[in-house]
């Protein structure tokens, strides 16, 4: 019973890196200067008794221990704090946040899917041709590029023509459902087209080198051997197989395009996660800071524990 | 899967010192396209050093209208402040050098010293150190980075460390893996028959075996490295009195040189980041390729979305 064995061992993996991540997490926030009352302590005519009365009320003269239980106790009942900047629920401001986010990460990253597999086997097949050199050269091209300033570069050259930041026009009055969408798609766009072509080169060479591997297998010999045509031996035997990696990729970096977007969502203001974490940066908004943090890497764990079921679901190998 | 580690005859066995150097030097030398990005790697380290005696203005001297363009006395025009954008580059590259620099410094100590203990010993002593690295590569260091650096305050040196520290997973996977490797070899085993110690071993004949590919490991972390000063910068994380590339691009779309079209002072920080990155991604991914081909598409992730290797090992 390998796979059992298999996923048992990623599950706890999975469960175990929460908890770590949940520990850091505690420790880098309470190893921060100063504490959560010390702002609201600042008041005239406060007393070291307000400040003890509030340390009591917030928890923080019992053990740390203790706290640390207290703290896993309610992010259990999905107790994120409140936010400092907003006094609303961490937890509400971070959904809202995330809603904004998958969006426009999801057509970028279908864009980059899209076009990066599709050059990137085009690059494998043709491989050492100006195709492929020009398919390589063009993938860590983009890769290269600072995030931000690609995004700046596409402001710079759509300026005018599409708007330059924000998620909705805030002029366009009393939208029907279908202006209100295409409102938003074409504020999607730029964003989405950043984050597209910074993963254009990454998933390029990606599927370049996967199928790279592939088609030097024996298997691929033997086909070409029985005759077949070069389409059908890469479209049927070469793809079919260079997609466990690509897809194990794919999950994988999708957990860390969310972080990664925190640059993009900057420079076109849009509401998202990585908005929520540079405005917390700004006011020091701890709570909020926390859990974006707890976020991004509970989607990270996330993904990284689908692409190891994916991986354990495409390749039999493991099975045996 | 078992972590097979396939031998490469004639890249790395057997060499000595005078091969071994000749090796490296091959490999670059076959690919053109290396020698351009060794070029460019000198060429800003030679700027970066160079700079207060070479920049034609100061970093800090307004010497005209604020985003005045590009003219003959001053070819990449001015910034919002007034201040000569070539200045302001030539002085940017020395911040970001020393970051990338730096920060790839302590990456390598952590990192190698963890992936050597690891592969050396083996044992219970790999299995933790590598449960280690586990959970820290898949916790995203980007952000982690943003927290830490928020709490702990703006200081080219805490950009540094906080960088250094965060970077040195693959490093560490890299070398463990080469170590295992090279420790099994028929010389190493003689050597260690011979009655040379633990210490002696690593350091005359494990260490100057992997050197390559900590050559390339080297290379590939200033890259990230020199990425993630930016990231930082960008979100104004980073020291306020040091001008560094990153610097540079955020205080140009702070100052909304984007809609007053002072295209001057945004393309060129960017352009020297992204050259400089290219650059170091050629030399390093010919290295590792040559040296290593199980390890290819390992470092394909500068930002903080970063992807794992495409072989796993599970035991």
């Amino acid at each position: 019973m390998r796979g059992a064995d298999y996923v048992i061992k990623r599950t706890i993996f999975a469960v175990v890196t929460v908890f770590v991540a949940l520990t850091i997490n505690f420790i880098i926030f309470r190893a921060a200067p100063g504490s959560a009352v010390s702002n609201l302590a600042r008041v005239p005519g406060a007393t070291h008794a307000l400040r003890a009365e509030l340390e009591h009320e917030f928890g923080l003269d019992k053990p740390k221990l203790q706290q640390y239980f207290i703290y896993l106790g309610q992010l259990a009942h999905g107790n994120l704090g409140v936010s400092f900047a907003s006094q609303q629920p961490v937890s509400h401001e971070l959904l809202q946040a995330l809603g904004n986010t998958i969006p426009m990460v999801l057509l970028g990253t279908l864009f980059a899917i899209g076009f990066g597999t599709f050059t990137g086997i085009l690059a494998a097949y043709r491989r050492g041709t100006a195709v492929d050199k020009a398919s390589v050269s063009t993938g860590l091209f983009f890769y290269s590029l600072p995030t931000q300033w690609l995004g700046l570069m596409l402001l710079l050259i759509f300026a005018g023509t599409l708007p330059s930041g924000g998620r909705v026009d805030a002029f366009l009055f009393n939208p029907t459902p279908l202006q209100h969408i295409l409102d938003v798609l074409k504020h999607m766009l730029l964003p989405s087209l950043t984050l597209g072509l910074v993963l254009y080169g990454e998933y390029t060479l990606i599927t370049r080198s996967a199928m790279l591997e592939t088609l030097g297998e024996d298997y691929i010999l033997t086909a070409r051997a029985k005759g077949l045509s070069d389409r059908r031996i890469v479209t049927r035997h070469a793809f079919r197989n260079a997609m466990l990696p690509i897809t194990t990729l794919i999950a994988l970096s999708l957990g860390y395009i969310v972080a990664g977007s925190i640059l993009i969502e900057r420079v076109f203001s849009w509401p998202g996660i990585g908005q929520a974490v540079y405005y917390s940066v700004q006011n020091r908004d701890y709570p909020m800071l926390q859990g974006a943090f707890l976020l991004l890497t509970l989607s990270v764990v996330f993904f990284n524990y689908v692409a190891d079921l994916l991986y354990f679901k495409l390749d039999p190998r493991i099975r045996e | 899967m078992s972590a097979v580690i396939q031998e490469e005859p004639g890249v790395l066995e057997g060499a000595t010192e005078g091969r071994r150097r000749s090796t490296i030097w091959q490999i670059l030398k076959d690919r053109p396209s290396t020698l351009v990005g060794l070029g460019v790697l000198g060429f800003f380290i030679l700027v970066a050093g160079l700079a207060p005696h070479i920049a034609p203005y100061g970093a800090h001297t307004q010497v005209g209208a604020p985003f005045a363009p590009p003219s003959p006395k001053h070819p990449l025009g001015l910034d919002d402040g007034g201040i000569d954008m070539l200045s302001l580059l030539m002085y940017g590259a020395r911040a970001s050098l020393l970051v990338g620099f730096g920060a790839t410094a302590i990456a390598l100590l952590v990192g190698g010293s963890v992936g050597i203990l690891a592969g050396y010993y083996g044992g219970r002593t790999e299995g933790i150190l590598m449960r280690i690295t586990d959970y820290f590569l898949v916790i995203p260091d980007v952000p982690l980075m943003i927290v830490i650096a928020a709490i702990w305050g703006q200081s080219l040196l805490h950009i540094i460390l906080i960088i250094g520290f965060l970077l040195w997973t693959w490093t560490a996977r890299v070398i463990r893996a080469q170590v295992k490797s090279v420790r099994e070899r028929v010389y190493v085993k003689r050597a260690r028959a011979l009655g040379a110690g633990n210490g002696r071993t690593i350091f005359r004949h494990v260490l100057p075996q992997i050197a390559p590919l900590l050559v390339a490991s080297i290379v590939l972390t200033i890259a990230v490295a020199i990425f993630d000063e930016t990231a930082l910068a960008y979100l104004g994380l980073s020291d306020p009195s040091v001008i560094s590339w990153g610097k540079l691009i955020k205080n140009a779309s702070d100052a909304a040189a984007v809609s007053a079209g002072a295209w001057w002072a945004i393309v060129p920080p960017g352009l020297c980041v992204a050259v400089l990155i290219l650059s170091c991604t050629l030399i390093g991914q010919v290295l590792e390729d040559a040296l290593n081909p199980r390890l290819r598409a390992s470092y394909l992730a500068a930002r903080g979305f970063r992807i794992r290797r495409v072989a796993r090992e599970e035991g």
